[in-house]
């Protein structure tokens, strides 16, 4: 069976569906409770919690969020700590670039999908593709929920409480989310070539990211796929 | 002022999100720009992973979570389920941390 040029293994959307809502929950945990280091770091920095909640129902990132309060705490200007917070999102640009064919959305939710555009999203979305358009789509959508509803409330939670609850990496969460991508990308290393592509694009991003921003490590592991198509091509046609 | 700064980087973060929802389906569906997108999952998830588990900031550490990713791909290597590998992954760690103290 093909839907939108994807090739889909016929399964009852039962069994397709319990899985990628499980990582969506699951990945929506890990990362969420990271809103409450945020909120806490965000009020320590001299933001109110009106404003610390505020970044997070309106910005929704958390490269960003952690970025400019980084900025603003250590004394810096709203230019260059806005700065410095947007590059950090750009990659969200091309995250939105390649979910454009598979969420195929238009007007508002358009609109409101745009807003959960996030590495989480993104990894469950692209993770369940080979499951087909529609498990994709619930991917995007229940993983953006999960992150969006779990962020806020920790963020709320950790501007109040400020550090008396604790580090989300004493609860081992900063190694939750690598093995949650992890655990996304194995099913699809069944070819030498997936190997390969993996494996360059990690070497890449851990390579530059002593050199560049936050958040540009993964941009530049986007060149392993660019790159692997301009000098394979002649070999694949 | 801070609240300038609050709503310039929403709208900034904002404008790339739509930007790339915005790019034109046409463009999305050339050849080379297909194959580089069926490419594109295996390098990203690749990629994130890597990030979360050595940086820290623009620093490359080796710290707690190596040993919680290792033992989530000796549970994948098990065919443990998702929330095993997570779970075990975020356990080991924090066991590691109250270890070192």
């Amino acid at each position: 069976m093909t839907s939108d040029g994807v090739t889909v293994e016929e399964l009852p959307w039962e069994q397709v569906r319990a899985p990628v809502v499980r990582a969506a929950v699951s990945v929506g945990v890990a990362t969420g409770a990271y809103g409450l280091s945020f909120g806490a770091l965000a009020t320590a920095s001299g933001l109110s919690v009106t404003q610390a909640c505020a970044l997070s129902v309106l910005t929704f990132s958390g490269g960003s969020q952690f970025a400019l309060i980084g900025v603003l705490g250590g004394g810096g200007s709203i230019v260059s700590g806005s700065a410095s917070a947007v590059l950090l999102g750009a990659r969200n640009m091309l995250y939105g670039a390649r979910l454009a064919v598979p969420l195929r959305v238009t007007g508002w939710r358009r609109a409101l999908a745009a807003h959960l555009v996030i590495d989480e999203s993104t990894a469950v979305a692209l993770a369940s593709e080979d499951r087909g358009v529609r498990a994709a789509r619930l991917g995007f959508w229940a993983t953006g929920v999960a992150v969006f509803v779990l962020w806020n409330l920790s963020t709320l939670i950790g501007a109040v409480a400020g550090t008396a609850i604790g580090d989300p990496r004493d609860y081992g969460l900063d190694a939750a989310v690598p093995a949650a991508f992890i655990a996304l990308v194995a099913p699809r290393l069944r070819t030498l070539p997936t190997w390969l592509t993996a494996a360059a694009a990690a070497a890449v991003a851990l390579a530059v990211v002593p050199v560049v921003p936050a958040g540009v490590p993964v941009l530049l592991a986007a060149l392993v796929p660019v790159f692997a198509v301009l000098v394979f091509k002649e070999r694949e046609q | 002022m801070t609240w300038a700064a609050i709503l310039l980087t929403s709208v900034g973060c904002y404008l790339l999100k739509v930007a790339g929802l915005l790019v034109p389906q046409r463009w999305l569906e050339q050849p080379m720009v297909a194959r580089v997108a069926a490419r594109l999952p295996v390098a990203l998830l690749a990629a994130l992973a890597a990030v979360q588990t050595f940086a820290d900031g623009t620093r490359l550490v080796v710290d707690a979570r190596i040993a919680g990713v290792a033992v989530a791909v000796v549970a994948l290597l098990l065919r443990a389920p998702f929330l095993v590998v997570v779970g075990v992954a975020a356990a080991t760690a924090a066991a590691v941390r109250a270890l070192q103290g």
